[in-house]
């Protein structure tokens, strides 16, 4: 009794956990349950119950409602199907002018809006795509295609891959010095000489767009947020369900909205891109000191001053975090969207990918990351930049820079006439080097994988049977043995005990929702991947977060690593463990947890460091050893930033379990991907995002719960 | 007289969703207790005064007090529930935003306890901030602010950010900010608060300096008494929002209006607060002895030499006039009996 009162919540918890457990040796797994089973996949069977919602007919395996719940969310996805094709074709016909036919037509209004809308983007994609490569689309979209038949010298004419490069150096040094010149030429010069130019170029050109379309749509919401409530709120649950939502599920309703093509992966990425980009606006702007915005009022600052010039340069850091993530996600989609068409980079490492060929896969994969660092740190340096007032500069130093320029453009058309004239094989080495003609070490590397399997064969399979067979297996037949009301009753407990009725609602919805939709064994498998990857992520991070804070330059040495692998594509995380491991599920979780790891380590060092140094003082002061000042002062005080890291990590870890599909894998994933290529997909794509992004919300409920409770209990923040 | 420079009639700073109607309802009598009852709080409860051109007018109190709140009415950064606020005539209350952005444009400067400044701009920046906000080119404004730079003694400093530098050099830019557009009405909102006492001090004599070469009407805002009494042509000493008393340092420490006003000047020492003629006789019945004060002296100043005499010392003004005579143990009783009395 005196133990009890002690320790009223350790009591409660191991209550739950018996609950738990009864329930779920209680409620025995039903004869005919065939595990995995798809059950709202379109067979007709005699056993299937079927129930009429709406007019939907949705087919059904009727078991014990303790075992499984009835899918009664079924007829959802064919809803949001038949509620997009109805908005696509039959809602609000209207009258609109058609310029090529010269007449009016009949179309429906979001049809319209979502074609004007995709033209849009073409356009914008193609005279960026055609300044860099060359082209025609750009003139006709002016003129017409006869005008161009007429007048046969109208071509846009590309530039010289030599001038490009040196102008994005000549772009580097001025925004970030010589260091950021020399990496811009490099990485330009490498990408030219490797054959990857025009894949390279056309990926580029759809980041030039999707990136600052993204940075300036998610800029003004998060301003319209800031300025108003009502838009905050209206805002919010999108937010929260956006962020947890893999990019997968994004992709297939878009498909039935916009197409395929560069223009929709464009739409979809700023989809995907903009929600960061409001919520990390929201938050720098609320964290403006309210003396400073008083400071800019009475410097006479009218509405628009106080916000471009005080409020928003303010908030400078948040918002350049918020770039990073613009620029992450665009990339990460540059290559996901290849699944519905995008050109580029991405799609020859998916092709790559698809065909085995690891060396190519690995070429694409290091051009994405190059260009992807290399955008992410000029952002950076022309945010940082710094404006010389005393220079007292004349005018070619003060334009240098253009100057130079120039001088290159003339050069470098130079050079590529002189190519003309010199390269007799057709290819012009000096204007762009052809894809298949450049420097390839993808035999190499191909070599190299085999090499490694052939030598390593032996180690690494029998890895990866222990693996499957030893722990993998179990853990997925435990997962799947909980039947639905024991793991509704053990999350819904959990959320009671940690927020109380309100969590507990909340954290019920979620689930249930997961539960009456017909994918709740998928939905399980996927929490098992992402719980596995998880823990060991958790376990390697913190480990070596707290490994490389007891030393000052470990630490940002590890902060940088982190950085620098937090620009990658998340895709191509799979090339390196596709090479070792094949197509198993242990390449999936290996990617897992090389990806969710990042967060957990960066989180614990950041925690660490948000430690005041005088409890440091103090706590030495009282004579503890390290590891007791470990244990006893920092761990405790840092946790609840780290579990903001475990927050992350989860996020991390499900995006990675459902891309892994792509290897092949059982869950929600498999089924996203299969949608992609199912001309009804879009509503079962979106139901299963959802369910996704529900089981992401789940846990940030509750890690977000009691994290605040924690901090507001130890008076930090 | 011209008129005040900044004139407030029964000013009201209520907090609270239906502030103004109860405000309406209390018909001038605000009773703080009854306004906590429902929700509201009140900030700033019926304070009427002016302040003349070149008059430095410390307002002092302790957090929680309205100080803040009071400055934050008269420089309209929040809009008083109820009474009449004049600037130079002009109702401020009145005014249209694009009036009231004029005003602080034109007139208007202000500097914040915790300095404010933008971490994005350096020091030269940040002081050609208000300018540039004005329209004024980027040339010029770079040139005026260089000059506040070296107004306020930071040259040589002028491309560091905010960042890199010392508190005590952090306000210095927040000063010379506020003084970039050559404002008449400065404010100051507990300015050296956040600064090292000995920064403090160093800083209340620059401040005395700028404001002896430059003459601004000041509202000057802090919790530190012996800062009011130091800067002070006059004081108001705020209590829940009320002004309890508001007048001269020596009044202040010689009569307090109230209890709480008492409690603060008890531990002042008076000889460097009161000036001879504060504790002068007009007349006198003893010997007079040789050595003569100005009546504008701080006893501080005069006291060894006064104490040195054995008989009544005179005491003149500026034109040599005998006003009145002062003797040693009136000093003595001045500086040591008061207190004594008082406990």
């Amino acid at each position: 009794m005196e133990l009890f009162k002690k320790y009223p919540k350790l009591f409660q918890w191991i209550f739950l956990l018996i609950v738990f457990f009864a329930l779920c040796f209680a409620i025995d797994v039903p004869e005919t349950y065939k595990f995995i089973r798809g059950q709202a996949e379109f067979v007709k069977d005699p056993n299937q119950s079927t129930f009429v919602f709406l007019g939907k007919e949705v087919r059904y395996y009727a078991f014990d409602v303790f075992w499984r719940l009835p899918p009664l969310l079924g007829w959802l996805p064919i809803w949001i199907n038949d509620s997009l094709f109805f908005l696509m074709n039959d809602w609000m016909p209207m009258e609109f002018w058609n310029e090529d036919t010269q007449e009016y037509k009949t179309r429906p209004l979001v049809l319209q809006i979502t074609r004007n809308l995709t033209a849009f983007m073409t356009f914008l994609i193609e005279l960026i795509r055609e300044i860099l490569l060359g082209g025609l689309e750009t003139i006709v979209a002016f003129t017409s295609w006869d005008w161009i038949d007429a007048n046969p010298w109208a071509e846009l004419p590309g530039l010289p891959w030599t001038i490009v490069a040196a102008g994005s150096a000549i772009l580097a040094y001025k925004l970030g010095g010589r260091g950021l010149a020399i990496f811009a030429g490099l990485a330009m010069t490498y990408i030219s000489i490797f054959g990857q130019w025009k894949p390279s170029m056309q990926t580029l050109s759809f980041i030039l767009v999707a990136a600052p379309l993204s940075f300036i749509f998610g800029l003004s919401l998060g301003i319209a947020a800031f300025k108003s409530k009502r838009v905050e709120k209206a805002l919010y649950p999108i937010l929260l369900v956006m962020q947890t939502m893999p990019q997968y599920a994004v992709l297939v309703p878009a498909l039935v909205l916009f197409g395929v093509g560069d223009h929709a992966a464009v739409i979809i990425t700023m989809i995907v891109a903009v929600p960061p980009m409001i919520l990390l606006t929201l938050l720098g702007l609320r964290a403006v000191p309210p003396e400073v915005i008083e400071a800019g009022r009475m410097s006479g600052c009218n509405n628009w001053q106080l916000m471009f010039k005080v409020l928003i340069p303010t908030a400078r850091r948040d918002i350049l975090i918020g770039v990073n993530q613009v620029i992450m996600v665009c990339f990460s989609m540059a290559v996901i969207s290849a699944f519905i068409g995008a050109k580029g980079l991405g799609f020859n490492l998916l092709l790559a990918l698809n065909q085995l060929n690891i060396g190519l896969a690995l070429e694409a994969g290091l051009c994405i990351s190059l260009i992807a660092i290399l955008l992410d740190k000029m952002s950076l340096a022309w945010a940082n930049k710094q404006v010389d007032y005393f220079g007292n500069l004349n005018f070619f130093q003060r334009n240098k820079n253009s100057l130079f320029f120039g001088l290159i453009m003339i050069v470098g058309i130079a050079l590529a006439y002189f190519g003309s004239i010199y390269f007799k094989g057709g290819y012009n080495y000096l204007f762009e080097v052809p894809h298949n003609k450049g420097i390839s070490t993808a035999d190499f590397w191909n070599k190299g994988v085999d090499w490694i399997f052939d030598t390593f064969f032996v180690y690494i399979k029998a890895f990866n049977t222990w693996l499957i067979v030893e722990v993998l297996q179990p853990m997925r037949a435990l997962y799947l043995r909980m039947p639905a009301i024991a793991t509704i009753v053990l999350v819904v407990g959990a959320g009671y005990l940690i927020g109380g009725t309100r969590s507990a609602l909340v954290v019920c919805g979620l689930t249930l929702f997961i539960a009456l939709s017909p994918w709740w064994d998928r939905a399980l498998v996927t929490t098992y991947m992402a719980t596995f990857g998880v823990i060991v992520s958790c376990i390697i991070g913190f480990t070596v977060g707290t490994l490389c804070f007891q030393n000052k330059y470990s630490t940002k040495f590890m902060l940088n690593v982190c950085d620098i692998f937090q620009t990658f594509p998340s895709f191509v995380y799979l090339i390196p463990v596709m090479m070792l491991f094949g197509i198993t599920d242990t390449s999936v979780l290996i990617a897992v947890i090389v990806y969710a790891t990042i967060p957990a380590t960066r989180y614990t060092i950041e925690g660490l460091r948000s430690v005041p140094s005088g409890l440091h003082d103090a706590a030495t002061m009282s004579g503890v050893t390290k590891f007791q000042r470990l244990f006893k002062i920092e761990f405790p005080l840092a946790f609840p930033h780290m579990m903001l890291g475990l927050n992350q990590t989860i996020v991390f870890a499900l995006f990675m379990v459902i891309i892994g599909a792509f290897i092949g894998t059982e869950d929600l994933g498999q089924y996203i991907l299969k949608a992609l290529s199912d001309k009804k997909g879009a509503g079962i794509g979106l139901t299963l995002g959802i369910c996704v992004a529900f089981i992401g919300l789940i846990f940030d409920n509750l890690i977000r719960t009691w994290v605040d409770k924690r901090k507001k209990h130890l008076g930090i923040d | 007289m011209s008129e005040p420079v900044i004139k407030c009639e029964s000013v009201y700073k209520i907090f609270g969703e239906n502030a103004e109607t109860m405000l309406k309802e209390a018909n001038g009598n605000v009773d703080a207790k009854t306004f906590q009852e429902n929700g509201c709080i009140v900030g700033v409860n019926n304070a009427s005064f002016e302040v003349s051109k070149g008059e430095m007018l410390v307002v002092m109190g302790l957090s929680g007090s309205g100080k803040s709140t009071l400055l934050r009415c008269i420089s309209r950064l929040t809009d008083a529930t109820g009474g009449k606020i004049f600037i130079e005539g002009q109702d401020l209350l009145n005014l249209n935003n694009k009036e009231l952005i004029d005003l602080r444009r034109n007139k208007m400067g202000m500097v914040f306890q915790s300095f404010a400044l933008l971490p994005h701009k350096t020091v030269v920046e940040n002081i050609a901030f208000p300018l540039q906000i004005k329209g004024i080119n980027t040339d010029e404004s770079i040139n005026k602010a260089m000059n506040m730079v070296k107004l306020v003694g930071l040259d040589g400093r002028e491309n560091y950010f905010p960042r890199e530098l010392s508190g005590g050099q952090q306000q210095r830019v927040g000063i010379a900010r506020s003084l970039a557009v050559e404002p008449d009405i400065w404010f100051l909102d507990e300015p050296f608060s956040a600064l090292d006492p000995l920064i403090r001090k160093e800083m209340q004599d620059e401040f005395l300096r700028l404001q002896e070469k430059l003459q601004k009407t000041i509202m000057f805002i802090t919790h530190d008494f012996d800062e009011a009494l130091k800067l002070a042509d006059r004081i108001a000493i705020m209590k829940d929002g009320i002004i309890e008393q508001l007048d001269t340092p020596a009044n202040i420490v010689l009569n307090p209006a109230t209890e709480y006003v008492r409690k603060f000047t008890e531990e002042v020492p008076r000889e460097k607060v009161l000036l001879i003629a504060d504790v002068m006789d007009s007349i006198t019945t003893e010997d007079i002895g040789d050595l003569k004060v100005s009546k504008d002296e701080i006893i501080e100043n005069v006291a060894e030499k006064i104490l040195t005499q054995e008989k009544t010392v005179t005491v003149i003004d500026n034109n040599n006039k005998i006003v009145g005579y002062i003797n040693p143990t009136k000093i003595i009783n001045t500086v040591f009996g008061g207190r004594k009395n008082n406990n």
